[in-house]
């Protein structure tokens, strides 16, 4: 029985949070979100022309999302530069993970490039990454159906567990690790993985506890937000 | 842009800049913050100057010595000119931009001046020895990414201390780091830009987008030159480069007092 975390939270407390927004000037939003000791910074450029052409949506903008861990930022030795088979795959879940947030009609033709760096890791980095990238989104200015909110739930030894490090991930005897977005205004699920084994029931019980944990994700995103904008009303 | 360019050529030949600073003035605050990646990078730095925001990591393995220096461990530099850190820079394979930089200001600047003692990277002669590997990138480029890139490679080195090493398994543990990388020499990389017949420093965009011809320079603290690299279009006379060298050795010996 998995009794006590490696780090001595409670098992529905995730790390410490930090939130920034508006940390790239050059960007049109952008935001950094920290958990525990992941660290994850995302910028957001355009609606700006796509190119080449054929890629272009007569219909509506195209969301591009680009997530990358910087050279230095894994445990271990260096990560390759470059894209790889899982930035590539978790580039690809982010998009979607945000898509439902947006109305990209009125912006036919054009492309919206969201970036994510990560420059420290400790686990749940796609999930830090979406998180910063709704923020750098809502910066940007888009008109934003809701905000997206993301954590890794994960099952040790039948006990469920909010916002997995690295040391959970790695636990020898195996566990469960499901990260998740979630719109916390909806209430719908906008990302959902699963690696290991679970049970129809725990899942249900790690949707909810998942959603708990998004809403006070919710609360750090929409406090950063704010501290950006009241700071330019004074 | 000709416009942008006269109206910067006029002001740099009264002297004078867009932001209100002297020709050879850097912005400020130039800001160092250590370990921004401790968990992760065996050294690591952000550098701040102005506007301008740049990452660096350095990463330590262990590999096979080249076999022409079979007693040497080695170094290599990467730059990455993020899109994330302007609208102007593609994603995709490094661009000859951050290719040049990577070469010139990290690798040529830092391994000319043997500020690694790369026979200390040694650890059985032909066989084993340490690679030092640091990755820079850019997060904001508000002019200047080359002199903040120089420096974060330094601040990341000289925050560096090497993994344990178990000689009898082979295993390196990440976890624990006990040993400093020492820096023998502080190379700093000063790039001097030249606009109409005047020299400038730390260029904001539309500086760097109005000059001609630049010189990167870098110098040790022993006023000696290490590496340089010349930029772009305009041909330099040599009375150009005495005055730019000079400067350079000027601003490194400022620059180098915020490691």
């Amino acid at each position: 029985m998995y009794k006590k975390r490696f780090d001595g939270r409670k098992f529905d407390e995730l790390r410490p949070m930090e939130a920034k927004v508006g940390i790239i000037k050059r960007a049109d939003g952008s935001a950094m979100f920290k958990q525990g000791k992941t660290i994850a910074v995302a910028a957001v450029y355009g609606p700006r022309e796509l190119h080449p052409k054929f890629l272009q949506n007569p219909e509506e903008g195209v969301l591009r999302c680009n997530y990358n861990m910087m050279a230095f930022s894994g445990s271990g030795e260096r990560v390759r530069p470059g894209p790889s088979r899982r930035s590539k795959e978790i580039s690809y879940v982010t998009d979607k993970a945000l898509m439902p947030t947006l109305n990209l009609k009125e912006f036919p033709g054009t492309v919206v490039d969201v970036f994510i760096e990560l420059i420290q890791t400790d686990a749940g980095t796609r999930c830090a990454g979406i998180t910063a990238a709704a923020m750098a989104l809502a910066d940007a200015g888009f008109f934003m159906r809701d905000l997206v909110s993301s954590v890794s739930i994960g099952i040790i030894e039948d006990q469920i567990i909010v916002d997995v490090d690295k040391e959970e991930e790695d636990y020898e005897k195996g566990m469960c690790d499901m990260p998740m977005a979630f719109m916390p205004k909806s209430g719908n699920i906008t990302l959902l993985q699963c690696d290991g084994y679970v049970t129809k029931e725990q899942l249900k019980k790690a949707l909810e506890s998942g959603k708990n944990a998004c809403n006070k994700i919710y609360e750090v995103q929409k406090m950063a937000l704010k501290n950006k904008y009241q700071g330019e009303l004074k | 842009m000709n416009l942008v360019k006269n109206h910067i050529m006029s002001l740099v030949n009264l002297g004078k800049r867009e932001d209100g600073r002297k020709l050879d003035e850097y912005r400020k605050p130039i800001k160092i913050e250590y370990g921004v990646s401790a968990k992760s990078a065996e050294g690591s730095a952000k550098v701040f100057i102005g506007d301008t925001e740049v990452i660096a990591g350095v990463k330590m393995e262990i590999g096979t010595p080249y076999p022409d220096t079979p007693d040497k461990g080695s170094l290599q530099a990467n730059v990455e000119l993020l899109p994330l850190s302007s609208p102007e820079f593609e994603s995709g394979p490094p661009s000859i931009e951050s290719i040049e930089m990577s070469r010139s200001v990290v690798d040529r600047g830092i391994r000319e001046s043997h500020a690694i003692d790369l026979n200390k990277l040694c650890i059985k002669e032909g066989e084993k020895s340490w690679t030092i590997l640091i990755d820079i990138y850019s997060l904001n480029d508000g002019g200047n990414l080359a002199d903040a890139i120089g420096l974060a490679a330094l601040a990341a080195l000289k925050d560096a201390k090497f993994p344990n090493y178990d000689k009898k398994t082979g295993k390196i543990d990440y976890t624990k780091h006990e040993e400093e990388l020492k820096l023998k020499k502080i190379p700093v990389s000063i790039t001097v830009y030249k606009i109409g017949t005047k020299f400038i420093i730390d260029p904001i965009l539309n500086e760097e987008g109005a000059s001609d011809a630049r010189l990167m320079i870098t110098t040790t603290e022993d006023g000696r030159v290490c590496a340089m690299q010349k930029g772009g279009i305009a041909p330099l006379s040599f009375e150009d480069i005495d005055k730019m060298v000079e400067i350079a050795i000027e601003k490194g010996k400022e620059l180098r007092k915020y490691l």
